[in-house]
This record gives C-alpha cells, structure tokens and sequence, in this order.
C-alpha cells in the first residue's frame, strides 16, 4: 500500500514541477481523507469518479480504511498541515470533487495496487517498511544535479524543449564550456522569447533561428537594449533592415560586439582598402564574417597581396570588392594558387585582377584541369590568342560541362588521367 | 536488425583504395574520407522518435478555480532521443590507412573500414608487393632527392647518350642478375614485418635524356627510400638524377583501375568498390588460383637487392651497375 502510493506520488512529483508537486499531494490526501469520511458515514454520496461505481462496498470500505490508515499515518508526521486538512475536507464536504481528473488517475492507481498487496498479504517484507523509509529511499533525483549532457534535462527543461523545436543543435552546443548550464539557467518566457520576437521583428526568418543559437548561444543571454543599439548604429550606417537581417543570420555572432566594435571594424576596411562607402557596405553585407573576426589575417593578406604576390592597390581594391572571401582566405593557399596561376600556367596580373574567383578555388581542381588542358594542348590563356579558355570558366564549371566544352573529352577520360598525375 | 544507418554502415565495412593526389598528406585524405562516409551515413532517415505517455497540465480553466491542477495524458515525442539532441549516431568512423604515402608523391593507397581494417593487417601480413613508377630527371642533385628541393649539384648529361646503352644494360642487368641476387638472398629470411627497403624488380621503361622513368617492384620501402635509390643511381652513372614524382601504381591486389579519384570519394561510390572488391575476391577464390600469398610475392620474378643495411645496400647498387 505504502510503496503504492509512494510510487504514485513519485510519479506525481515526477511529472510536475518541484513547485507544483507538494500542492497536488496535500490535495490528494485531502480527497482520500474525504472519500474516506463520506464512506464510513454512508450518506448515499456520489462522487463524480465513476470508479465507486464499479466497486462492491465492502472492497470499497476496505481500500477507504486503507486509505484512512495511510494518510493519517503519513499526517501525523505533519501534524499541522493534516489538521488543516482535516478541518478543511469537513468543510467541503458535500462539495463536488475537487480534482476529478487527477484523482481519477491516484485512485484508480492506488485501488489497483491494494488488491494485489492483499493477495500477497502473508509477506511481511512489504509490511515492515515503514513509510517513511520507503519515502526516503525510492525518490530518485528526476534531473541529476550534473552531467555532461544535457539529454537528461531536455524533456524537463521548457526552454530546452522550445529550443530544440526551434531545431537548434544541442550535441554540438553542449561541448562547449558553460553553454548548457547557462541555457539551463535561462527561462523560456523571460529570457529566450523576449529575444527570438527581437531578431523576428528585425526580419530573420524563421528558419535561420536554430542556425543562429546553435552557433551563437550566448545571444539568449545579450541584453535587448545592447542587440537593438547594434541593430540602431548598422542601420544608421545606411544598411538597409533587409541586409541587416540577412547579415545577422549569416554571421550569427555580430549582434554581440559592442557598437564601438562594429564601428572601429568598418572604419577599417573603408581606411585600408581606400573604398567608397557604397562599397564597404557592398562588401561587409557578402560577408558580415569581415565584422565578426580579427583584423589581423586581413592584414596579412593585404600584404601578401601587396608584397609577395606583387598585385597594385587598385588591383587588390578590385579583387576584394569582387571576391571579398580574399581578405579571409588562408594566406599559403593564397600563394600556392598566384605561384601556380602566375609561375606555371603564365597568366599575367592583369588577367587575374580581371577573374579573381582564380583565387577563390580549390588548388587541386586548378591544377588537374590545367593539366589535362596541357596535355590535350588546348591550355591557351590569352585572350588575343584563339582557342582562349577563359580563367573563370577553367575554374567555374562542374566536371561535366568543363569536359564537354573546354576539354571536348568525356568526364572519364579526365578522371583516368588523374590517375597519371 | 539496426537502423538504417547500422545498415548503411556494414555495408561500408571493407577495404578500398583510392587515388591520393599528390600535395596532399595522406592524414588529410583519410580525414575528408571519414568525413564523406559519415556524411553518407548519418543522412539515412533517422529512426522515428518513442513516445511516452505524460501529465500536462490541462488548459480548462474550470478547476484550476479549487487551487488544484489538471492534468491529462498526452503521449508526446520524448526528446532527448532527438537527433538534434543525441547528435547524429555515428560520430566516429574507424578508417585504416594502408601503406603511407608521403605528401609529395601520389597513387594508390588502401584504407580499410571498420572490420576492414583486420583484413587489412592480414593483407599486410603477407608480405604484398608494391609497384611505383618514378619520374626522374638527370642533371642535379638536391638536398632531399626531389626536383622542388635545395639543389646541391649540377652536373651535366650531355656524355650520357653515348652511355644510354649503359642505362638499359642496367635495366636488363636486372633481369640477367636475377639468379645471381636470388642465391645471395637463399642464406636470408624472408623479411618478417618491418626490415630495410628491398627492391624485387627495376624496369626502366622511358628514356629521353634528361627525363626517364622507372619502374619498381619493392617492398618494406619509403617513398624516400626510392627516390634516394634515383639520385644514388644518377652517382652510379656518374651524373646526378632527381626523383621529379613518386607515383604507386599498386599495392598488393589494389590496382590504380579500381582507385577512386576524389571526385568520386562518396560513401555510395565507397560502397560500391567494397562491393567490386568482394566479388572480386569471391571469385578468385572460388577459382583457387590467386590468393593473397600468391600476389605477395613470386619468386621466379623477384631478383636483386636484399639488404641489411645501407652500406649493403649501395654495394648491391654497385653490384647492379657493374654486373
């Protein structure tokens, strides 16, 4: 009987939150206390739980004693709460019952189990656990207090819940430190919603929401105020809220730097690369990742430009503002492709100022096509010359159609020649 | 049965070989594989989430007025089965690389997939053969035997038409001394795993001052290994010669026609070589006719060096040359 109802309000305890559970308990006890009552004084009371109905009474008048027993029991050890309780059912006595939805549940729950303890009544084992004891010893914790994931929390927890609705990746989040505490920390209502309808209403879709806390968590925990005096200054900055919205959802990270930030970063490209304002906005709103970083490889790579692959200002100028991924690009892979573009395959800096996705390619696929034009003979870069293959179609066009019209070859005789390399 | 991505992934188990570029590491190349595979693996349809029966609060506003509260079942996905949860099932996958191939030098290399990678140490057990082909070019020396290195010594080659004949009687000394080589190797063990390099056959098969080609059969090499067996060759000849490309073109039952370039490293083009390969081994073991130990090492065609070590080594170079 005890174990029963212990697992019952285990269950109970379970299900709700810690807040909720110890009401719902003192009303469970309210009503057996109540049923108990109108039972033994018999006056033809009907509850609205159909289950009395399906009960003879003296299997009804038993399992009500049983309850009594318990609950008196389990009161004594609160010997104040079970007064009120008491005082408080005599009171609403010939009310209606309170709770029939969920005691429906208990008792169905508890007038099941009684019978089966009764048929096994001989065994004493069950008996000489006293409540108290059987309370204390088979309430596992529901949530652990610590873990490494958070799988654990993900069903108890509203704002996991949500998040994970939203499609935001918890695995990957979870392996970076303090994440999951702090998302564990924050509320669904107050923290979290606030600042979802906030990147809704500067116009990030829907879709791009998970994609955004799922790289950036600590947005959640950004002050509103902070995220609208960002949004504020970028569009001060003559960025359109449309450009906006698609660079916050680009670079999920740029609604978290300081407006000062923000402004030092654009005031450098503008400076460095001695551009138009129309064109630094042109180039930050491709890639919002330009705000977001270090200022330091793209130094680098303005003077690995300038220097070691010997392009002029204006040159580079032109080839940021058409291929801006330059700035960001691995400065020895930038070299590689210029020492093989320029030492091997001899095309002059102009032709590469004028088709600067050359830069922007994988080097092995550069490499094998230029290869197998060599060897096919048709490797002609110069545009005055016939038989011209421009860089960007070499470097642009999927396998398929680079075969068929540069090459005039099928796509295996280009692979089985990889095979020669 | 597992789910389809257990599925998917023992059919990916096996050995397979591919065409490692060169310029790239071989750790590279086996990363962007595991990757690949994974991708492949984890995109079959996750299995449906469980349900579980739970107690929400019900939102009739009728008893919440007693101070109670209402709950009602409801069976809802239990989330913390959820891919985006859990992560995808498979985050690992175990990929065995066969006999490396360092950054310079490209062809064929192994790599072994889950359970694969026994059979790939059994494989390896057998003492397999490996063929390169190596570009060289006359005219230099450099620091570390290729074209791109320090260059340490030029010399010319111009003498060397006259003595080409030199150059295939050195190819066909190969073939003329196998006999010689086999009984100074009779007095030796088989190598038994790691041992020095030993060259089993040497073909030089295209001659065009200053470039040729050579062709070897080896086992136990390094890349290195071979392209020092180039510039000590050049000495021999009293010029200078450098290792312009290492290139394997099969190592023991791999061939370079069943290697995959890397347009083609998918898991569903990976599935289908493990497939070629089984059916492959099947029949051939069906027919009894080769078998691993049979590829691995033939004696009637193997000859020349055996060395304990480097200095044996030279002398059997030396041997080549004035035999």
């Amino acid at each position: 009987m005890s174990s029963a109802c212990a697992a019952v309000c285990r269950r109970c305890r379970w299900l709700l939150s810690p807040k909720s559970s110890t009401h719902l308990y003192n009303v469970q006890v309210q009503h057996s206390m109540k049923v108990d009552k109108s039972a033994r004084v018999g006056n033809g009371f009907s509850s609205r739980g159909n289950h009395t109905a399906t009960l003879t009474g003296l299997s009804w008048k038993r399992q009500t004693s049983y309850h009594h027993d318990f609950t008196t029991k389990y009161l004594t050890t609160e010997a104040k709460e079970s007064t009120d309780d008491l005082s408080r059912t005599d009171a609403t006595e010939n009310k209606p019952a309170l709770m029939p939805a969920v005691d429906a549940f208990t008792l169905g729950k508890s007038q099941m189990s009684p019978d089966d303890l009764d048929a096994d009544d001989e065994c004493s084992a069950l008996e000489e656990i006293s409540e108290e004891e059987a309370f204390g010893i088979s309430v596992p914790p529901s949530i652990p207090p610590a873990s490494t994931s958070l799988q654990q929390y993900v069903d108890k927890s509203e704002t996991l819940t949500k998040l994970v609705q939203l499609g935001v990746s918890l695995w990957k989040l979870e392996r970076r430190p303090n994440v999951g505490s702090m998302l564990l920390r924050l509320d669904f209502n107050r923290d979290v919603a606030p600042r979802l309808l906030f990147l809704k209403e500067i116009g990030v879709e829907d879709s791009r929401l998970g994609y955004i806390i799922s790289h950036n968590p600590f947005i959640l925990s950004e002050n509103l105020e902070n995220l609208q005096a960002r949004v504020n200054y970028l569009k001060s900055r003559k960025f359109s809220s449309e450009t906006v919205a698609s660079m916050v959802s680009r670079a999920p990270y740029l609604l978290n730097f300081s407006v000062k930030r923000l402004d030092n970063r654009l005031g450098f490209y503008q400076q460095q690369l001695k551009l138009s304002s129309a064109n630094t906005r042109n180039i930050v709103a491709r890639l919002p990742r330009l705000l977001c970083g270090s200022l330091e490889p793209v130094k680098e790579n303005l003077k690995v430009c300038e220097i070691e692959l010997g392009f002029k200002e204006n040159e580079i100028q032109h080839i940021v503002v058409a291929v801006p991924k330059v700035l960001t690009a691995n400065k020895k892979k930038l070299t590689q492709i210029f020492d093989f573009l320029h030492n091997t395959m001899k095309v002059p800096h102009y032709l590469i100022t004028k088709f600067p996705q050359v830069l922007n390619t994988k080097f092995l696929r550069l490499k094998e096509r230029h290869l197998f034009l060599e060897y096919l003979g048709k490797a002609q870069y110069d545009p005055n010359l016939p038989g011209y293959v421009s860089l960007d179609r070499l470097v642009s066009l999927p396998d398929e159609t680079f075969c068929g019209e540069l090459a005039s070859a099928t796509p295996e005789d280009f692979y089985l020649f990889q095979k020669t390399l | 049965m597992g789910s389809p991505a257990v599925r998917m992934f023992h059919r990916l188990e096996g050995l397979f070989c591919v065409y490692k570029p060169a310029g790239v590491h071989w750790k590279l190349v086996r990363d962007t594989i595991e990757t690949n595979l994974l991708k492949g693996v984890n995109a079959t349809p996750a299995r449906p989430l469980p349900h579980e029966v739970r107690f929400l609060p019900s939102p009739n506003k009728d008893h919440e007025v007693a101070g109670g509260l209402a709950l009602r079942a409801a069976s809802v996905p239990v989330l913390s089965k959820h891919p985006l949860v859990t992560g995808p099932e498979f985050q690992h996958i175990k990929v065995g690389v066969g006999h490396r191939l360092d950054v310079s030098s490209s062809g064929v290399l192994v790599l072994a997939v889950g359970n694969g990678n026994r059979t790939m140490r059994d494989l390896y057990r057998t003492r397999t053969t490996r063929d390169y082909s190596l570009q060289c070019e006359f005219g230099m020396a450099t620091q570390d035997f290729t074209d791109t290195g320090r260059v340490v010594e030029r010399t010319t080659y111009v003498l060397l038409p006259s003595e080409s004949g030199s150059l295939y009687r050195y190819s066909s000394v190969d073939m003329s001394s196998q006999e010689a080589y086999e009984l100074a190797a009779k007095g030796l063990l088989g190598p038994d795993g790691k041992s020095v390099p030993i060259l089993t056959g040497l073909r030089c098969v295209h001659f065009q001052p200053p470039n040729f080609t050579l062709e070897v059969q080896c086992l136990n090499e390094t890349q290195k290994y071979l392209r020092k067996v180039v510039h000590e060759m050049g000495l021999e000849l009293r010029s200078t010669a450098v290792c312009k490309g290492v290139r394997r073109t099969r190592d023991g039952p791999f061939t370079l026609q069943h290697a995959l370039t890397r347009h083609h490293w998918t898991a569903a083009d990976v599935a289908q070589a493990m497939q070629q390969h089984r059916w492959k081994k099947r029949s051939k073991g069906r027919c009894g006719t080769v078998t691993d130990k049979a590829v691995a090492q033939t004696p009637g065609e193997t000859l020349a060096a055996s060395q304990e070590d480097e200095a044996n080594r030279e002398t059997t170079i030396a041997e080549l040359q004035c035999s």
